[in-house]
C-alpha cells in the first residue's frame, strides 16, 4: 500500500538520520518522476532459524521473533519486505531443512506486512540445489516491480559452487532489456556480486558477469546478505549494501586470520545484529539507508 | 675383440639407461603432496613448499564434493569423490595464502581452511 506523505515526513518517518545515497546520475531525470513515488521497504538477513551455539547468540530461539516485533512497531509500516537469504541454517537431514523452513515460515506469519519477498541464502539452498527453498517459498531468481522501481532477485547460492550460472546470466540480460538505461533499479542477492573477501568464500564466482551486465543502466543498486554487517561498496556507478545479521556477527571482511562469529557480550545483547529500512526517494534516484540494531530495545 | 652386434645393442641400451638415471639424479623429483578435503577439513590444512620449487598437490574427497581455492594465487580446483584432482605449481613468490573449500559442503563448510606456505 502506497501512502501519499510529503517528503519531509517520508524521510522523518523512514528515520532518515541515516545515510543516504546517491544512485545513478544526478541529471537526466527523464524516467524518474511521473513515473515513481517515494516508498521504503526492510531488508532482513541472515536469521539461520534452527542454528544452535550458546557462545555466539544463547537467544536464537527468540532473535526472529524480536526482529519481526520490532518491524511492526515501526512508526510507519513498510510497503514491504525483503529477505535475503540464510533464512534456516544447513542441515544434512532433508526433512529438518523443511522442518525449520515451516517454522521460520510460521514465525514471520507474524510480520503485519504481508507483502515479503523471499530469496535463499547458501544454507537454505546449496545442498539440494534449492529444492526445499522452492517448495517453500517460490521460485529462487525473479523481479518485480514497485512504484517504478524494478527489483531483480538473484539466485547466488542454489549453486553450491557460488555461481549465478549461464541459464540465469541469460535470464537477467533479458529482463534488462525491458528497461530504460535510465530505469531505477534494485538487485537484491545473498552472496556479494564482487571480490569482497574471497579468502572467505564472501564472493560469487561469476559475480563481474552480474556486474557487466548491470553496468550499462545508470541507477542500479545491490542489496545482500551473507557477510552478517553493514558494509556499502562501489563497483563504478554501483552501489552495493550489506545488511546486519538476525543471529551474530561476523568480523570485518579479511581483518582477522579466520572468519568466525562474534561472541555473545553478555553486557550488550544482540549487539551487531539488526534490520534495515530502505527509503526510495526522489523516484528511485536516491536510497536512503537506516540501520535498525536489535540491542537496546 | 670386436663387439658382436648384441653386445652392441646391449652397451648402447646401458648407456641410455645410465644417462637418464644421471639425469633423474641430477633432477629433484616433483613433490606430490597428498591433501585428503573431508567434513570439514583438509588434512593436511597447513602446506609448505619452498620457492621455486615444483610441486603437485593430489586431492580427494571421500565424501561429498569440494572444492579447493587459493583466491591470492587464482588457483582452484573441485574435487570430486571418487576421482583424484590434481594442480600442479611452481611457487614464485614467499609468503602465506589462505586456502578454502569453496564448495558449500555443510554446517562447518566456513571453517574449512588451511595455509599455503611459500618459504625461501
Amino acid at each position: 500500500m502506497h501512502r501519499s506523505i510529503n517528503r519531509r515526513d517520508f524521510l522523518k518517518l523512514t528515520g532518515l538520520g541515516g545515510v543516504v545515497f546517491a544512485s545513478g546520475l544526478a541529471g537526466g531525470a527523464s524516467y524518474a518522476a511521473s513515473k515513481a513515488s517515494d516508498f521504503h521497504f526492510v531488508q532482513l538477513s541472515d536469521s539461520h532459524w534452527g542454528f544452535s551455539g550458546p557462545a555466539v547468540n544463547p537467544e536464537a530461539g527468540s532473535t526472529l521473533k524480536r526482529a519481526v516485533a520490532a518491524v511492526n512497531s515501526l512508526a510507519m509500516p513498510p510497503d514491504f519486505i525483503i529477505f535475503t537469504g540464510d533464512l534456516t541454517h544447513t542441515t544434512d537431514d532433508p526433512q529438518i531443512r523443511r522442518t525449520r523452513m515451516r517454522e521460520f515460515k510460521a514465525i514471520v506469519a507474524d510480520l503485519n506486512v504481508r507483502n515479503i519477498h523471499f530469496l535463499p541464502g547458501e544454507h537454505d539452498a546449496s545442498l539440494d540445489h534449492g529444492a526445499a527453498f522452492q517448495e517453500f517459498f517460490g521460485p529462487t531468481h525473479y523481479s518485480f516491480d514497485y512504484q517504478g522501481v524494478h527489483f531483480v532477485v538473484l539466485d547466488n547460492v542454489s549453486d553450491p559452487a557460488a555461481r549465478v550460472g549461464e541459464e540465469q546470466l541469460a535470464w537477467l540480460k533479458s529482463d534488462l532489456t525491458r528497461h530504460a538505461k535510465d530505469a531505477p533499479i534494485v538487485v537484491l542477492t545473498h552472496r556479494p556480486l564482487f571480490d569482497l573477501a574471497p579468502q572467505w568464500d564472501w564472493a560469487t564466482r561469476d559475480g563481474s558477469q552480474v556486474v557487466d551486465l548491470l553496468m550499462p543502466y545508470e541507477n542500479v543498486t545491490v542489496f545482500y546478505g551473507h557477510i552478517h554487517q553493514e558494509h556499502h561498496h562501489m563497483t563504478g556507478h554501483i552501489a552495493h549494501h550489506a545488511a546486519r545479521s538476525l543471529i551474530f556477527p561476523l568480523p570485518a571482511p579479511g581483518s582477522q586470520p579466520k572468519r568466525e562469529p562474534v561472541k555473545w557480550d553478555p553486557e550488550h545483547p544482540f549487539r551487531g545484529l539488526g534490520f534495515r529500512s530502505v527509503a526510495e526517494d526522489d523516484a528511485g534516484r536516491k536510497i536512503a539507508i537506516d540501520e535498525r540494531p536489535l540491542a537496546g530495545g | 675383440m670386436p663387439l658382436s652386434r648384441r653386445s652392441f645393442i646391449l652397451a648402447g641400451v646401458a648407456g641410455v639407461t645410465f644417462g637418464s638415471l644421471r639425469w633423474a639424479l641430477a633432477q629433484p623429483a616433483e613433490r606430490v603432496i597428498p591433501v585428503v578435503a573431508r567434513k570439514f577439513v583438509f588434512l593436511p590444512n597447513e602446506i609448505v613448499l619452498k620457492r621455486g620449487e615444483p610441486v603437485t598437490l593430489e586431492f580427494t574427497a571421500p565424501e561429498v564434493v569440494m572444492g579447493f581455492s587459493v583466491p591470492a594465487l587464482k588457483l582452484r580446483t573441485d574435487i570430486i569423490p571418487g576421482q583424484v584432482a590434481r594442480l600442479h605449481m611452481v611457487p614464485e613468490t614467499e609468503g602465506t595464502f589462505d586456502f578454502l573449500c569453496d564448495i558449500f559442503c555443510g554446517d562447518g563448510h566456513e571453517g574449512m581452511t588451511g595455509r599455503l606456505i611459500v618459504t625461501a
